[in-house]
């Protein structure tokens, strides 16, 4: 199987809209959006689901009031600040509760319940190219990556079910837990960056994270002409780092056109330098069979 | 700005990248610049990039940790009620080899092992999470900057403990984590107002949509500015019109801009009408909060 995970640090660099491009590109594809907290991939591949399921993040602490005494004791054990006496009466505020169950296994009258939250969901769909597995993470849950490890085992159980060995992931920004669970176990990185400072400096937090997991890693530049000297920067400090640049994609509006219309940009306009490139990009990175063994090192 | 009023804005977008922190930085050195006392707690602890566009002289560092358990096996006597209360997973426990391990990275600090052991056999150690720096730009503006170390399991106590040290500033601006889930609620759930930034694209709207629907649930008052005007479409106008959401400005898609922003320049100081915009679009918001 071949899991190839695409990332950037920096959100909006253009993540999503390469996946939709590599996930339109050939049939029996597999694609897994594991960008769980705003995700987008569907807006364009448009699955029609063929299974759901809830999923529970965890669980919130919740007071019987009849048998409450309000004698405190909750208050004082708390470590997340999420219960206070409000005029007299024990509060639990939902939003800081990590669910961890301690007041409720030292509460002397048992009166705290432990309710599970389990309003987030994920489904398995047909779209034209092939079968998506994606997410939804209810507001405010914590994003710790245990749902983007369910995405990630779905995948993976459809590429064998199916036979198909392409596993596209279209990763979430930042450089945390659900970033980590993304890259676990996959054969190789794409680093999308654009040329701003910001872009930049994301870009190698997140090759840090990479390098940890000795996944191997490409760097593909979008909207690089916005401003080709940070470009030629990125561009060496690559080449420094012996870290390959996949390819570099021009600013193109047709991208946002083709969003717009449901499509990747290699359907909307597969004649153009933009769909040229990019699949210029996925054939170097996809045909690329280990030629040479991971060359990036901790930095 | 009115020198007693405490006003708390945070800067949020559901979608990353459509331009939080070009909006944060520029209604802070807008407000610095004429004079106001303000601070940036730039919020963003995953990838903090407000220091690519204000900067200054770091005054401290301050190391955020947490409480990770160590297991005295001296003491222990392989009960696993630690290992029972554990809600995260983060004891290994294997009784019949007389095992028992703490796996820190899942450790989220809440005390219940801790509660649990009757032996005396689990003391606490810290571990580090992140850093929140201060750094010093005048005399009436701060930036505060919450670092969390790659790959934490939840960047939110370096989020909290930034937000903490600009509790009784007069004017803070929060640069909120994109997303919608814990990291975004730790910020919003201080702010006493949020701007929402958003394109007028299909992802954009999408998740400005889940964004409101979360603001909405947490009754904060919010308004929204279109960035990269003139792409896309206009349906996130539509929607805003339909559910009569205020559209606070717009700043047009120009590569002179995204030239600007991509060398951690600064609109307002280099376009005074801009200043312009910003300074207003603080006014009232003041006095939307104070009303």
């Amino acid at each position: 199987m071949n899991e190839i995970v695409i990332l950037s640090g920096k959100g909006g660099t253009g993540k999503t809209s390469l996946s939709a491009a590599f996930a339109t590109l050939n049939n029996n594809t597999i694609v897994a959006d594991c960008d769980v907290d705003a995700a987008n991939l569907h807006l364009i591949l448009n699955p029609v689901n063929y299974f759901e399921r809830n999923f529970t993040t965890g669980h919130k602490a919740v007071i019987e009031y009849t048998t409450c005494t309000n004698c405190g004791l909750c208050v004082d054990y708390c470590r997340f600040d999420a219960i206070s006496l409000q005029n007299g009466k024990v509060t639990i505020s939902e939003v800081s509760c990590d669910g961890c169950k301690l007041c409720s296994r030292i509460c002397p009258s048992h009166s705290i319940q432990m309710i599970p939250s389990d309003k987030s969901r994920w489904y398995a769909g047909n779209y034209r190219n092939g079968k998506m597995v994606h997410a939804r993470l209810a507001p405010g849950e914590e994003n710790s990556g245990k749902l983007v490890n369910v995405v990630r085992e779905n995948a993976r159980k459809t590429a064998q079910e199916t036979g198909w060995d392409t596993v596209i992931i279209d990763g979430p920004p930042g450089t945390g837990c659900p970033v980590i669970s993304s890259v676990t176990g996959t054969n190789k990185a794409i680093i999308v960056t654009e040329p701003t400072n910001s872009g930049f400096h994301d870009m190698k937090r997140v090759l840090e994270i990479t390098a940890n997991f000795k996944v191997k890693s490409y760097v593909v530049i979008n909207k690089y002409d916005l401003n080709e000297a940070i470009t030629s920067k990125i561009e060496s400090w690559c080449e420094e780092n012996n870290i390959p640049v996949a390819g570099k994609i021009q600013f193109d509006e047709q991208i946002v056109e083709a969003m717009i219309n449901c499509q990747s940009i290699t359907e909307w306009k597969p004649e153009s330098e933009t769909s040229k490139e990019i699949t210029s990009i996925y054939n170097a990175i996809f045909n690329d069979q280990y030629s040479t063994a991971y060359r990036i090192t901790s930095q | 700005m009115t020198e007693n009023s405490k006003i708390k804005i945070a800067v949020a977008s559901g979608k990353g990248g459509t331009g939080k922190t070009l909006v944060s930085t520029n209604l802070f050195w807008t407000a610095q610049n004429a004079g106001f006392p303000v601070t940036l707690v730039d919020c963003d602890a995953e990838e903090p990039n407000v220091a690519e566009f204000v900067s200054g002289d770091v005054l401290y560092t301050d190391t955020v940790t947490q409480n990770i358990p160590v297991i005295n096996p001296e003491l222990c006597v392989f009960c696993g009620k630690c290992f029972n209360y554990c809600n995260y997973n983060a004891i290994v426990y294997l009784p019949a080899n007389h095992f028992i391990q703490v796996v820190e990275d899942l450790c989220h600090d809440c005390g219940a092992c801790l509660v649990a052991c009757k032996f005396d056999a689990i003391t606490e150690k810290e571990k580090q999470l992140g850093t929140v720096k201060s750094m010093y730009l005048n005399s009436h503006a701060e930036i505060i900057e919450a670092c969390a170390d790659v790959g934490v399991y939840s960047p939110v106590p370096v989020i909290k403990k930034a937000i903490k040290e600009a509790s009784d500033k007069v004017l803070a601006i929060f640069d909120s984590p994109p997303g919608i889930s814990c990291p975004f609620i730790a910020t919003v759930e201080n702010a006493d107002y949020v701007i929402l930034v958003t394109e007028p694209t299909p992802f954009g709207l999408n998740d400005l949509k889940l964004s409101v629907e979360t603001l909405q649930q947490l009754h904060k008052p919010f308004g929204v500015i279109v960035n990269r005007a003139g792409l896309g479409n206009r349906e996130v106008y539509n929607w805003l019109q339909q559910n009569k959401i205020a559209l606070l400005l717009e700043i047009p898609f120009d590569r002179e801009i995204a030239r600007i922003y991509s060398e951690g320049r600064l609109l307002a100081e280099e376009k005074p009408a801009y200043q312009l915009q910003f300074k207003q679009l603080l006014k009232a918001i003041e006095k939307s909060v104070k009303r």
